[in-house]
């Protein structure tokens, strides 16, 4: 009976991918509670919640065959671009950014939905036209792409924009878009750098110039980079300790529990955390790569490749920030930071994932 | 044959899909060990570094907060300055048990129960880890016996701060406002703003009037101290410092002495008054009564003063001259005279014989004048000289309300003046779009009938009837009220004047203007209903009285007022502008349950004029209301 309720439980579940994710959240609770302050469990409760939650997105996406999938992709896609011209038209403005919309019972925030969307829509519509891929497809799919991205980054969201832009892209990628192509969009993305420089906001512009050189603006946008470099340097090879961290334990680290929640992580754990952290990061990417290789359907691999390249990219971003060799962009460390709408639809990308790892017999057969 | 293409297209599909694959998964290893490598860098290499800046704490950057700017009325008295002095302020994290302490710190220093209340309405307000004063302006005393003490103390520290001061208590302070300290929403205004780093360091903002609308210019640019300091916390030596930028200076256009006068003379009675100067829109007095002291607020208001303020029925902190809304009543009997003109609905020998009411054509119920009887024959000039509401019954009808809309708007009326500090409302000029799309109802004719001597759905703010008295004053020219008539840069000491904003002139005839002005005149000489506003005054005042009725009168009730509770007693208003042939300043003020314009408001105007235009206060002071005056 039992064994029969956990095949029902696991039988759309990939084991190693579940163990390397269930690690990392384990992993991740621990460095919430301590940059909690590590005096109440008020936090951690919070994030098992969010965690339970988003779980639960996992399975019952898991539950769903791709094909089933595919066929939703383009209704989530349609319903993601509606609420985000909705925001653009009556969202609410938070902390100067337009991005969630109030929809009665909750305010949400669309472009979390788009994550998901852009590449699910993309992987469907190369899907659709495998016989043949030519060049006006990827000129559809490019435009697919920068409806979404051009609203989010109008908002102003450039972080959540760029993830946007990244899953999509991956797609693109991996659909097989030329290299030649690719080197001139390259190029040519190099050479508008001064146009776009021109389009951000300042305190964008501050955020890419505090990168080089943080001193410039000690008590504003630096503050976060010197901060948060001196807590990861001084972890040393072996770390501080669980809760002994002074720069995190003494508030210095600024948004401690989300964003920058890798600085209390290196602070404490030290390099052999962080190489454990990458570890689990690789394991996890390599094992979303394998499960990409081995789909059996043009759908389910571009889908598969691109959420774990999109979830190496949240991974490289955030580490990428917070260790100071990319600017500042509200990217959070996934499965580690705190907060739950990510994490939703993070594990609900694994979700996809897995479905498409343990519904391909049934596709062959 | 199609299905083998497509086999072999599906194969060929795979292999790019996969080489693909594997070059995003060697250059996302690659990005990994990129991190690798630059935590081997921090962690490893510079550890060393990085370790002695945290370990230590040896070198923090400390804020340097800059001196707030001053605000000095236009002849240079200073309305808000800052003094220095010590406080005692307490860490609530660092320490165990505050309360306790704080027992154990009154064994040596002197801390009152109200001491002891406003610091935990601050801490109720406050972060754990912020710093919160106990004590305030310590004594040299003071200092040196706690300085004896401070081991006993660990998380209590004496700081050295500068305080804000309003040396002139509660005069003119609804217009200069008060600091007080930054709470949760100030701190979210800051950060949407993009000011953080700019305010850290300091903990108190501009809340309101001029201390919050000008905040940018008078707080000045923060700068910085890298310290090196011990283990303890104590600044052990500065490495190197960005000095603070001090905020601007301020000149208000304000001339504090006729404010006091103008507060003064409203005795005990609530109300507001506004005077300008109709040539440039300069504020000259600004008052709302009753007042408060800002320097109540300037270290954390205590709750009981807060209470008595914010539950007293007279609500002193509602700023009367910018968010009173009254019926603004026979005051608008000129403007009214003046769109007759205009629209050519009246001339000057027009003539009514005036039986003490009039009758809407289909109606049975009479609108009543104020005086029983009526007063004879009437024409324009006389309608205003003795307040006739019978001509303006009519006049009202032949204008139609619409009209009335279109002219008083132009005079500023139903919209907001725009007026320098925030708060301000927008009063009601009412017309036929406005109710239908309040009410969903149609406009009635008997509604008109009612504006027509501003009454009704019409409503306006004392600085609404300023302003349109001014644009009377100055021959048609709207003017846009401002209190901050200059700024004065901290460094240069330069002084940079601030333009002012006049509306285009409005296209009235200079013999209309002419004749109101006359009959306005006439308003402060015997047979007018303002006598008092310029008896034996040497120049010439031209005014108009108004009453606001409070309770609701049905139409054909007589009413007693001495039967009628002192709150329910009329408002009593009274415009005017001095001297007649060349104004200087432009009034309109409001006593709040007053009864009538001429026998409460006009004496408190003519202590205004007196003192603007004479340097002096009248000799005799009259008491107000006294006489049982006839008019209105």
């Amino acid at each position: 009976m039992i064994s029969r309720l956990f095949d029902m439980v696991s039988r759309r579940i990939d084991g190693p991918l579940m163990v390397a994710l269930v690690l990392t959240l384990a992993l991740g609770l621990t460095v919430v509670y301590s940059a909690s302050g590590g005096a109440s469990f008020d936090r951690v409760l919070g994030q098992a919640r969010n965690i339970a939650v988003a779980g639960a997105a996992l399975w019952v996406v898991a539950n769903i065959p791709p094909q089933a999938l595919m066929r939703l992709a383009v209704p989530i896609y349609a319903a993601g671009l509606v609420l985000l011209v909705a925001v653009a038209l009556f969202g609410e403005v938070r902390n100067g950014a337009r991005r969630w919309i109030n929809l009665g019972f909750t305010t949400v925030q669309p472009s979390e939905i788009m994550k998901i969307a852009v590449p699910l829509v993309l992987a469907w519509y190369f899907h659709r036209h495998q016989e043949g891929i030519e060049l006006r497809d990827y000129a559809v799919a490019a435009l697919l792409l920068a409806l979404p991205v051009g609203l989010v980054v109008r908002q102003p969201d450039l972080g959540t924009a760029l993830l946007i832009f990244a899953s999509g892209f991956f797609v693109i990628f991996l659909a097989g878009l030329s290299w030649k192509i690719l080197a001139g969009l390259f190029a040519a993305g190099l050479a508008s750098l001064p146009f776009l420089w021109g389009m951000l906001h300042d305190y964008q512009r501050r955020r890419v110039l505090t990168l080089l050189d943080p001193t410039e603006d000690p008590l504003g946008a630096g503050y976060h980079i010197i901060q948060s470099t001196i807590a990861i340097g001084s972890g040393g090879v072996l770390g501080k300790g669980w809760l002994n961290g002074t720069q995190a334990q003494l508030d210095f680290v600024p948004e401690r529990s989300t964003d920058f929640i890798l600085a209390v992580y290196g602070e404490e754990f030290g390099l052999a955390g962080n190489l454990l952290l990458i570890v689990l990061y690789i394991l996890i990417v390599s094992r979303g790569l394998m499960i990409a290789a081995n789909a059996s359907t043009t759908f389910a691999r571009l889908m598969a490749g691109a959420v774990t390249l999109t979830f190496f990219t949240y991974a490289f971003v955030n580490m990428g920030m917070v260790s100071g060799i990319l600017p500042v962009v509200g990217v959070p460390l996934p499965l580690v930071s705190y907060g739950g709408t990510a994490l939703l639809s993070m594990l609900a990308g694994f979700g996809i994932l897995m479905s498409i790892s343990t519904h391909k017999q049934l596709v062959s057969s | 044959m199609t299905v083998g293409l497509a086999l072999r297209d599906q194969r060929a599909e795979l292999t790019i899909f996969r080489t693909r694959l594997t070059v995003a998964g060697l250059l996302a290893l690659a990005a990994f060990g990129v991190l690798v490598a630059r935590f081997a860098w921090l962690q490893v290499v510079q550890r060393e570094h990085y370790h002695t800046l945290a370990e230590a704490n040896r070198i923090s950057v400390v804020p340097v907060v800059p001196n707030r700017g001053l605000i000095l009325d236009r002849n240079g008295e200073v309305l808000a300055a800052n003094y220095s002095a010590y406080t005692l302020e307490v860490t609530p994290s660092r320490v165990g048990n505050v309360e306790l302490a704080i027992d154990e710190l009154a064994q040596v220093i002197e801390v009152s129960p109200r001491d002891r209340r406003r610091f935990r309405r601050l801490q109720e307000e406050s972060k754990n880890f912020e710093s919160l004063p106990i004590r305030t302006r310590l004594t040299e005393e003071e200092v040196a016996r706690f300085a004896v003490n401070r081991w006993r103390f660990p998380g209590f520290e004496i700081k050295a701060r500068l305080f804000r001061s309003y040396p002139h208590g509660d005069i003119a302070s609804h217009a200069v406002g008060y600091i007080g300290r930054i709470n949760e929403a100030d701190v979210r205004r800051i950060e949407s703003a993009g000011l953080a780093a700019n305010y850290k360091g300091t903990d108190h903002i501009g809340k309101l009037g001029i201390e919050g609308a000008y905040e940018r210019e008078l707080h000045g640019t923060t700068g910085s101290e890298q310290v090196e300091i011990d283990a303890g916390g104590r600044a052990i030596r500065s490495l190197s410092r960005a000095e603070p930028q001090s905020g601007n200076n301020l000149v208000v256009t304000l001339d504090v002495k006729l404010q006091r006068v103008a507060e003064e003379a409203f005795q005990d009675y609530r109300g507001a008054l506004v005077a300008l100067d109709p040539r440039t829109g300069d504020v000259l007095a600004l008052v709302s009564r009753p007042g408060f002291d800002p320097n109540l607020f300037v270290d954390g208001i205590d709750p009981a003063n807060w209470d008595a303020l914010n539950n007293s029925p007279d609500r002193p902190l509602n700023n009367r001259a910018l968010r009173g809304q009254y019926p603004p009543g026979s005051t608008i009997k000129p403007f009214m005279a003046l769109a007759a003109l205009a629209y050519g609905k009246r001339t000057p020998e027009f003539t009514i014989s005036d039986p003490g009411h009039w009758t809407l054509p289909g109606v049975s119920r009479p609108f009543r004048d104020w005086k029983a009887g009526g007063h004879g024959l009437v024409n324009l000039h006389k309608s205003i000289v003795v307040s006739c509401d019978t001509y303006y019954y009519g006049l009202a009808n032949d204008l139609g309300v619409d009209a009335i809309h279109r002219f008083m708007t132009q005079l500023g009326f139903g919209s907001r003046t725009g007026i320098d500090i925030d708060g301000e409302l927008s009063g009601l000029q009412p017309s036929t779009d406005w109710k239908w799309q309040r009410f969903r109802q149609k406009w009635y004719a008997g509604d008109t009938i009612s504006v027509g001597i501003g009454q009704g759905y019409w409503l306006a703010t004392p600085l609404q009837l300023a302003a349109a008295t001014a644009t009377l004053a100055n021959g048609g020219v709207p003017v846009h009220p401002r209190l901050v008539r200059a700024v004065q840069d901290a460094r240069t000491q330069e002084i940079r004047e601030l333009p002012v904003r006049n509306g285009p002139p409005l296209d009235f005839r200079p013999e209309h203007l002419e004749l109101v002005k006359a009959a306005m005149i006439d308003v402060t000489r015997p047979g007018g209903t303002a006598v008092r506003a310029a008896q034996g005054a040497p120049y010439l005042v031209a005014g108009k009285t108004g009453t606001a009725q409070v309770v609701g009168m049905k139409a054909g009730e007589k009413y007693d007022e001495k039967k009628v509770r002192e709150r329910h007693r009329d408002h009593a208003l009274f415009i005017a502008y001095a001297p007649a042939d060349d104004p200087r300043i432009a009034l309109a003020l409001l006593v709040e349950n007053g009864g009538h314009g001429g026998s409460t408001a006009a004496p408190i105007a003519r202590e205004v004029l007196d003192f603007h235009l004479l340097g002096k206060r009248p000799e005799r002071r009259q008491a107000l209301g006294d006489e049982e005056a006839e008019g209105d």
